[in-house]
């Protein structure tokens, strides 16, 4: 005992006093050990994040495509961006009667963070909760998620703005500013980071709809210029031009919602994304079969599925990164090996007094042994330390890397 | 402690060989080996300490025969009454001039480091006047310095035989004089026997005799 405690001395004093050389050896050595403990926080994390969402979401229906790409423009409000199904979709889920259309807008942001324009129904069927204020009641009011209110600042009374599409393009998306009129309970899920408004709202801000001043005195004037806008919105039906020079509202206030209105066809208006919430498993199955024609242009999936064939195909790189860090950690550890070698080689004459002096050979064992052990318990500590911050953060990272919400 | 070699006989693999070496050194004689490099005066020391086993012959210290210890006993033979102090110092750079010259007690198994050997070794520190240095490491100390902590570190266990070899090789003409009156010095009050090996024939006379490794015959220098 006495000599394990002489041993451990010596050890720390060496290993002290070569204090850069030996923070290498525990930074490489806690590395060895970090990374395949982070990889599997992370991963299970992911796992966890992307399934537990998807089993929550029993069909999606989209554009035909890649339905990867759909259910995580759909669940995570990801960057990807499908081609939009009209609302009629909508409709002819709602006339089959075997389940419940929840439409979803997922193609704008504000300051980052992505504007969802859905239904009430969205909230319901996601057992939502408000932490603050209310839910939206009329065109142009925001709910915003817990993160969002965080990150922004931003409470009910406040207001956010669309992110414009293309500052230069001067047909593109106009700024739309939102009031917020409620701020989400956080659910950890990508709610958290998204700003939902009426998916009327999110028509407004794609150009669809809008609102603009009274046009029928200044319609001569217009015309005359060439750069006109018709609508067909004249109190005697008759055709009104508007002259381009005409304000349009970038705010929709009891003022001014009257005079916002939408052009075309209801029908043709776009969604993302419609959830849907088949009434029962006998009205899934026939849902689904209705949708499996390749030549329709529109797709039935079932995110469970989607997301556990993504699941698998990270668990198919997980072993192969498992392989990588099992070839890594050992050419690691042979490198450490060696640089202790080395060492051991440079201190021959250390080994050489301390024979001379008395020493046993286990005792100079002992000693090289003592500077290993401590390395390798500086190197756990330090792991241990590395992992318990993942593990702590392991949700905002996996929903970093995932970008979730973005 | 006296020493006494009789008819020892030792061979390198690479061809070099004592024949029928006799040698004695008498309790707290001060005797120097002398003699062109190769000649065997390391050698020596290393048959006496129990770090090389003779081919043949006897290698007796005080009432101990050598050859009659296993590697562990000498080992720890040598620990107790064996007190090396070498050329090049030897020293540890990564431990202070205390730690050094308690390296012994760190090393090996029959010694315990207690209060009385840390007390040892502040008074023998404080004697060869390092009691300010003792927390300083030996890149912060001078060469004569450095070879002052290896002579604690030599006598804190109180041996009763001190081996030096070269050990004022590599310091400048004051500090040679210097060192060797207090290896002298330290010995005495110590009771230990000194057997130094020295190319320095400036030395010589201090000895209390001299023994020439050119021919490997004892003869009296003084």
């Amino acid at each position: 005992m006495r000599a394990l405690a002489n041993a451990f001395f010596l050890a720390a004093a060496y290993l002290r006093y070569h204090s850069g050389r030996s923070l290498v050896l525990v930074l490489v050595a806690a590395l060895i050990l970090f990374v395949p403990f982070a990889a599997q926080i992370l991963l299970t994390g992911a796992e966890t994040r992307l399934t537990a969402r998807a089993d929550a979401t029993p069909l999606l229906l989209g554009r035909r495509g890649s339905a990867l790409d759909l259910t995580m423009a759909a669940l995570y409000f990801a960057d990807e961006r499908p081609q939009p199904v009209p609302m009629s979709e909508v409709e002819t889920i709602w006339e089959s009667g075997l389940g419940a259309p929840i439409p979803l807008h997922a193609a704008f942001e504000t300051n980052g963070f992505r504007i969802v324009g859905t239904s009430l129904d969205y909230f319901e069927f996601r057992g939502s909760t408000l932490s603050e204020g209310r839910m939206l009641a009329v065109l142009g009011e925001a709910v915003i998620g817990a993160d969002v209110a965080e990150a922004l600042d931003k409470s009910v009374g406040d207001t956010v703005i669309s992110s414009p599409e293309n500052l230069f393009d001067l047909d593109g998306v106009y700024p739309l500013e939102m009031a917020i009129v409620g701020v989400l309970a956080k659910t950890n899920t990508p709610d958290d980071a998204a700003v939902f408004v009426d998916i009327k709202t999110a028509w407004v801000i794609s150009g669809i709809g809008h609102g603009h001043e009274d046009v029928g005195p200044v319609a001569a004037a217009g015309r005359e210029e060439g750069r006109e806008e018709s609508e067909p919105s004249g109190a005697d039906g008759a055709e009104v031009v508007a002259p381009a020079a005409i304000r349009h509202f970038q705010r929709i206030t009891p003022e001014t919602i009257d005079s916002f209105h939408f052009h075309g066809d209801s029908g043709s208006y776009p969604a993302t994304a419609v959830i849907v919430a088949p009434y029962d498993k006998r009205s899934e199955t026939i849902l689904l079969g209705r949708y499996l024609d390749p030549d329709l242009s529109v797709q039935m999936v079932r995110p469970p599925e989607v997301m556990q064939r993504l699941v698998e195909r990270i668990f198919r790189i997980k072993a192969l990164l498992d392989a990588v860090t099992l070839i890594v950690g050992a050419a690691a550890f042979a490198a450490l090996g060696l640089a202790t070698f080395l060492s051991w080689r440079l201190r021959a004459r250390e080994v050489q007094t301390a024979v001379k002096i008395g020493a046993r050979p286990w005792m100079i064992a002992t000693l090289f042994s003592a500077e290993t052990v401590l390395v390798i318990a500086a190197a756990g500590i330090a792991a241990t330390g590395g992992v318990l911050v993942v593990a702590s953060h392991a949700d905002a990272w996996v929903d970093g890397l995932l970008a979730l919400g973005a | 402690m006296s020493v006494s070699l009789r008819g020892v006989r030792f061979s390198y693999p690479r061809g070099f060989a004592l024949d029928a070496l006799d040698f004695t050194l008498g309790d707290r004689e001060r005797v120097a080996l002398v003699g062109p490099s190769g000649s065997g005066k390391t050698t020596v020391l290393n048959l006496i300490s129990g770090l090389l086993q003779p081919d043949a012959g006897s290698v007796r210290v005080a009432e101990t025969e050598l050859s009659a210890l296993s590697d562990a006993q000498r080992r720890g033979w040598r620990a107790q009454n064996i007190g090396f102090i070498f050329q090049d110092f030897a020293l540890l750079d990564y431990l202070t001039a205390r730690e050094n010259i308690l390296y012994p007690y760190r090393i090996a198994a029959e010694l315990r480091l207690d209060a009385a050997a840390r007390a040892r070794a502040d008074a023998l520190a404080q004697a060869c006047c390092l009691g300010d240095k003792l927390g300083q490491r030996p890149g912060a100390l001078s060469q004569g310095e450095q070879q002052r902590v290896a002579i604690c570190r030599a006598l804190v266990t109180e041996p009763k035989l001190l081996l030096a070899d070269e050990a004022t090789g590599n310091l400048d003409p004051a500090n040679k004089t210097l060192i060797l009156d207090l290896l002298f010095e330290r010995a005495a009050a110590a009771g230990a026997a000194l057997l130094a090996v020295t190319h320095d024939h400036e030395l010589l006379p201090r000895f209390d005799r001299v023994v020439d490794f050119a021919a490997f015959r004892a003869d009296a220098a003084s």
